[in-house]
């Protein structure tokens, strides 16, 4: 039987493995592939408390995340575009202007 | 019967994909497999009887996000003359903070009774979803096109062409 509890660990194990990605990658793309997958795992979060507890609000709240989470891709990859035109880098670690 | 013969496929089908987005060296197979990991998850979403939040996410998640994401690394990748290489440093110390937060959650999923039945459904769930947009939650909905309207704004203005 798939309990609640499956759904919430397997949205754990996906949370975890962005964070992972947030930290390790180097590429500001790539740190925005992670925050994807966190949301991603939020919203898996979301819809399964939804299902178990037979309150239709989490879906609604689903598709706002969704919705927001593509704006903040679309507004995040145009400041990686901007930088990339202002500093001719994407690397993050390349971009120190405020380290003192 | 069908969940949970589909559930460990697909959980299976999410986490490698999800593992092959944040380790491959390619970035360009990095998004494709976030596509994959995307449609996994609109699996999940169907087996939690969630149909339109799974059309939702195949059409928003993995056709518009995977578009813009490939257009920005053609557009950064073409410019910069060579292939962005992906090298992790301070791997060890981000994998010891993933398995301790990863550790904390199951130890406190574990330790809760959680339920394992799910009640009944009123009804047409994705009839209710519409239904409860428009009246209950119509002021977050305006609210959430005014930030989305915002947000396009932003982002053209930001990509604008240099003059």
């Amino acid at each position: 039987m798939i309990g609640l509890q499956q759904y919430l660990i397997l949205s754990a194990v996906v949370f975890c493995i962005g964070l992972f990605g947030v930290m390790t990658r180097r590429n500001t793309i790539g740190i925005l592939l992670g925050i994807e997958l966190m949301m991603n795992a939020v919203n898996i979060n979301l819809v399964a408390f939804s299902r178990y507890t037979a309150a239709v609000s989490g879906m609604i709240f689903t598709v706002f995340t969704i919705c927001i989470t593509v704006t903040e891709a679309a507004l995040g990859l145009a400041i990686v575009i901007l930088l990339f035109r202002v500093r001719r880098t994407v690397m993050a670690d390349h971009l120190d202007l405020l380290k003192g | 019967m069908t969940e949970q013969i589909a559930f460990w496929p697909l959980a299976i089908i999410l986490v490698g994909s999800a593992l092959a987005v944040v380790l491959s060296k390619n970035l360009f197979h990095a998004v494709l497999w976030l596509a994959l990991a995307l449609t996994g998850t609109a699996g999940i979403f169907l087996l939690l009887d969630a149909e339109f939040l799974a059309a939702v996410q195949l059409l928003l998640y993995a056709g518009g996000i995977i578009t813009i994401v490939v257009f920005a690394i053609v557009v950064t990748e073409r410019l910069i003359g060579e292939r962005l290489t992906q090298t992790n440093m301070r791997i060890g110390g981000a994998v010891l903070v993933c398995a301790v937060l990863l550790g904390f959650i199951v130890v406190v999923l574990r330790r809760h009774a959680l339920p394992a039945v799910r009640p009944e459904m009123p009804g047409d769930l994705t009839r209710l979803i519409g239904q409860t947009v428009l009246t209950q939650y119509v002021l977050p909905f305006e609210l959430l096109a005014v930030l989305m309207l915002a947000g396009m704004l932003g982002a053209i203005y930001f990509a604008r062409p240099e003059d």
